[in-house]
């Protein structure tokens, strides 16, 4: 069986465990033939059971096409490095980049925007923001003419989404950075988008609130649902595959259509309804 | 079928990695079991699976020991 990723070698970072997006992907990529390295959050030097570690490598355990998997702290240049010299040596080359990285403080998502803290605001844009360039750039090198990255948005980038919080603001600068490297790697042939899914069950959703935002999305979007961990992993394929030649400095809204309403929509016969 | 604390300690066991005939009702996940606010969020999440039901953050922070996790899932099943 061929598959869309037969021979085709790359690089996974944001697994944390089986709810996340980047999984769903990776799942995906692997299951079409694609050859993937991952990377987990580092675990703290006292954590003998090194959890972080154990949640990805119990997800991969089984998976054939699962190659390698190491850590990496996005604000550290060795990190970057020792993950570059394990793409090397494993893969020589790559076809395929997702990112999938973001961190903002608790106490600072938490607060409304307009009172961030200087220290979570600029740690919020190192590891959300900065990590997509610094990884991009220590990889340029290995990507194959014809290659994809691909990094994860959300639409509370592009309009104010009370809760999202400094997170929107990480996010209105990852979709403009995607644009400038779209820009900076076109000349290699390697393009650069971004899924911008609708609020999922993932421990990023969870911190970000995603509880309220599932019931609106249901209520608004034109589908009148949510999308699903499957939909983010056909999508993601799509992205990082050559099924999506031509497309790059994109952003993808894999949200049930929410993103294009300009009123509640169906809701409002709701709230008619309600009043009677 | 297994009873709800059963089904909890399973997953409690499996998620933070300690033998099951060290939970109880009493242990806590965070001061017993040394769960990180990750460790947190992984196992509500775990928990809202396994038992099909939605423990909203305002609960979840409420929920501090094995059998606070039962009385939660119990009422939200109508049981006692």
């Amino acid at each position: 069986m061929s598959g869309l990723f037969e021979g085709k070698k790359g690089l996974i970072t944001g697994v944390f465990n089986k709810q996340s997006l980047a999984w769903a992907i990776a799942d995906r990529v692997m299951a079409e033939g694609g050859e993937c390295g991952f990377t987990h959050m580092p675990d703290k030097p006292d954590d003998a059971r090194k959890k972080n570690e154990g949640r990805v490598r119990k997800l991969i355990d089984d998976q054939p096409n699962a190659k390698f998997l190491v850590p990496m702290d996005v604000t550290n240049d060795e990190h970057i490095e020792a993950v570059v010299a394990s793409c090397k040596e494993n893969f020589g080359k790559l076809d395929f980049l997702l990112h999938s990285i973001a961190f903002a403080p608790p106490e600072d998502l938490k607060k409304d925007t307009v009172d961030t803290s200087r220290e979570g605001f600029k740690l919020a844009m190192a590891i959300s923001v900065h990590s997509l360039m610094a990884i991009t750039s220590a990889t340029k090198d290995l990507l194959n003419p014809g290659a994809s990255i691909l990094t994860l948005t959300y639409y509370g980038g592009e309009k104010a989404v009370p809760g999202y919080n400094v997170m929107g603001v990480c996010k209105a600068a990852l979709d403009a950075t995607v644009k400038y490297l779209a820009f900076d790697l076109g000349p290699r042939d390697v393009r650069v988008n971004a899924l911008s899914a609708g609020p999922m069950q993932t421990i990023s959703g969870r911190g970000a609130g995603v509880d309220e935002m599932l019931g609106l999305y249901e209520a608004m979007a034109p589908l009148g649902r949510n999308v699903t961990h499957e939909e983010v992993g056909k999508s993601g394929v799509y992205l990082l595959s050559d099924m999506s030649s031509g497309v790059t400095a994109e952003i993808l809204h894999l949200d049930a259509g929410y993103n294009a309403m300009g009123s509640p929509g169906r809701m409002l016969d709701k709230i008619k309804a309600a009043k009677g | 079928m297994a009873s709800v604390l059963e089904r909890v300690t399973e997953i409690v066991s499996e998620q933070l990695g300690v033998d099951k005939d060290k939970i109880t009702p009493e242990t806590s996940f965070v001061t017993d079991l040394g769960a990180d606010s990750l460790d947190t969020v992984e196992l509500v999440m775990e928990l809202e699976e396994e038992f099909d039901i939605n423990i909203p953050d305002d609960a979840a922070e409420k929920i501090q020991t094995v059998g606070q996790a039962v009385d939660f899932i119990e009422k939200g099943q109508g049981g006692e």
